[in-house]
């Protein structure tokens, strides 16, 4: 709590970053008050540019672009927050297992994580949604961005248990014999959250991007709403040359403000974590 | 000799290890799926005409040999293995007869040429902005760049570059909405112009994005070397900044951002899939995402082999460069 009262303060880009995803987090509790169901076509007139009736207007299926992009929002971070879980869990699974029991094992799981890092991520994914285009559904895209996630993170998550390691706290720890499970998870721990906590920032954003990507191409499910579809179909009634473009504005718009408010906010976590940085402002209190 | 074998030889095993991983991946993935190629196929065929019996088992065979589908699923694999090494990768299935490995020779020049271009520059503006805003944190200029690149760069890359698209194909029409170039490919001046404007929005779009992570990274590494010893010498010895900046500070932030650059090379051969397919742009992303879009398998396959080997073998040869650069590993 301390801390979040820390950042808020001393940190511009995390305040302004918190503020933004309030905003966006709003929009995503806006969408269980929605008045129209999320698929159902011709509730209202079409096309219809922005007005006070329809806040981002009305697109070619007759549906209210405001209320459709409330759902896109929720499903979005829906999708990222699955592939964050599951990129991460392996990830810090992964990471620890190397990290702590080293050796042999360490150096296998080591190459097969190098292995997978070098491998192209967006041709694979694209390989694997084309075959399975049509079957494809929200929850399956998410588990599906989440198994193409955790190289980088285990690598990260393996050197930072290598450091802690060999830190004299760890030691000490060991001679009071303390148990090994109770080290890892209390002592270790609090220092890999911070980690994870930034980590997972990154995730988010390179899976609502991976979505919108696969989305755009017509690879994800069609059917539901996403930030992603909502750029297909727009594309698809040529919301462009029908001079209808607040179809496309609304999620264009709003990708770009989540995933600013996402990065501003890591970057005020990062910054906050970077020893260096903490002295100066250590100092700043100081004055 | 102990370089060759504990360097060297672990990181070309690694390599092979990659190389075998990825193209099984690729063997793998498309058997799995609930579709037949081969059905496909003779549906279209039997669409078409009547077709007697024998004949279906005959075509059935043919198709079932030119997509390597014939056998057990290891018998599959051997072939398949035998068919990479000798660089055949079967026809294309929507282009019926033309190999796939033409399909990919046509578009790959386009993807180069754009990708090679863009990369590099990027690659330049980004080292050199970034370093500057690294090493002058509190310059009025340097804040401005700063939050811009804050704002830019985790803008997901196809909103990037339809929001491009639409600023400057449609609401001001300078540039064109597809294709790579005007008229037949020749060495005229009016057909270099026309390559160079159909590039240039494509182009810069890739910049953009990948500048922007360029600026990020520089200055990172450039405040750092910032606060460290010999520069706070060489700035009491009063030696210019820009000789500062530029013959120690960017100097000593080379190792990482050389290798970078080589690895951004070698995902060349991924091709720029989004880029390719907003604007146009006749390449190998071009070509993949019509090739997925017509389930052409053959052409995909081909294409994300190319891109794992392209990676791979980058990411190999600047490991086994890193002893001309840096003497840590040159001494070990």
């Amino acid at each position: 709590m301390a801390a979040a009262r820390d950042l808020l303060r001393f940190s511009p880009s995390f305040r302004y970053g918190a503020f933004i995803l309030v905003v966006v987090l709003s929009l995503v509790a806006l969408s269980f008050f929605s008045p129209y169901e999320p698929d159902r076509n011709r509730v209202v007139p079409r096309n219809k540019p922005p007005s006070e009736l329809y806040v981002f207007g009305t697109n070619a299926n007759g549906q209210d672009v405001f209320w459709m992009l409330t759902f896109a929002v929720r499903n979005s971070l829906i999708i990222a927050g699955l592939a964050v879980i599951i990129g991460r869990s392996i990830g810090v699974l992964l990471g620890m297992i190397s990290g702590y029991i080293g050796g042999t094992l360490d150096r296998v799981l080591s190459s097969i994580v190098d292995s997978f890092i070098v491998i192209p991520r967006l041709p694979l994914l694209i390989l694997i949604a084309a075959i399975f285009r049509g079957q494809m559904t929200m929850i399956s895209l998410g588990f599906l961005l989440g198994f193409l996630d955790w190289a980088y993170p285990s690598k990260r998550y393996r050197a930072q248990i290598l450091s802690l390691r060999e830190r004299e706290f760890t030691h000490t720890a060991v001679f009071a014999g303390m148990s090994t499970l109770k080290i890892v998870l209390q002592e270790h721990l609090p220092f890999l959250i911070p980690y994870l906590l930034a980590d997972a920032v990154s995730g988010f954003l390179f899976a609502i991007g991976f979505e919108i990507t696969l989305s755009v191409l017509g690879l994800s499910d069609l059917s539901a709403q996403s930030i992603g579809t909502m750029i297909y179909w727009g594309n698809y009634y040529h919301a462009m040359l029908s001079n209808t473009i607040w179809i496309l504005a609304a999620p264009v718009g709003a990708s770009i403000v989540i995933v600013v408010g996402f990065y501003l906010v890591s970057l005020g976590l990062s910054t906050y974590l970077d020893p260096r940085t903490r002295l100066v402002r250590l100092q700043v209190k100081g004055q | 000799m102990t370089l060759l074998k504990e360097f060297i030889l672990p990181r070309l095993a690694q390599w092979l290890v990659v190389i075998f991983v990825g193209t099984t991946i690729t063997f793998v993935i498309p058997r799995l799926s609930p579709i037949n190629p081969v059905d496909q196929a003779m549906a279209r065929i039997s669409s078409f005409q009547n077709v007697e019996p024998e004949t279906v088992v005959a075509l059935r065979n043919s198709f079932e040999e030119l997509y390597g589908l014939k056998g057990s699923v290891f018998e599959q694999y051997l072939n398949f293995w035998k068919r990479v090494v000798r660089g055949d990768l079967g026809p294309s299935f929507f282009a019926f007869p033309e190999p796939v490995t033409e399909l990919i020779g046509t578009s790959i020049a386009w993807t180069v040429g754009l990708l090679a271009t863009s990369t590099i520059l990027a690659w330049l503006l980004g080292l050199f902005l970034g370093s500057l805003a690294g090493f002058f944190p509190h310059r009025w200029w340097s804040r401005l760049l700063d939050t811009s690149v804050i704002v830019v760069y985790p803008i997901p890359y196809y909103i990037l570059a339809f929001v491009l698209l639409l600023l400057f194909t449609y609401y001001l029409p300078i540039f064109p909405l597809v294709g790579g170039g005007q008229g037949l490919p020749r060495l005229t001046l009016d057909y270099i112009l026309s390559v160079l404007h159909h590039g240039f929005l494509p182009a810069v779009s890739i910049i953009i994005g990948a500048a922007a992570f360029r600026f990020i990274v520089s200055r990172a590494l450039a405040s750092t070397e910032r606060s460290s010893d010999y520069v706070q010498y060489a700035e009491m010895a009063a030696l210019p900044k820009r000789k500062i900046l530029f013959s120690y500070v960017i100097r000593n932030t080379m190792l990482p951002q050389v290798t970078d650059l080589g690895l951004s090379l070698g995902a060349i051969f991924e091709g720029a899939l989004i880029t390719e397919v907003v604007f146009g742009y006749p390449g190998l992303g071009y070509t993949l995402y019509n090739a997925v879009n017509s389930s052409d398998y053959n052409l995909i396959m081909g294409i994300t082999l190319l891109s794992i080997v392209g990676i791979a073998t980058a990411s190999l040869l600047i490991d086994l460069s890193y002893p001309l650069f840096d003497p840590r590993v040159r001494y070990r």
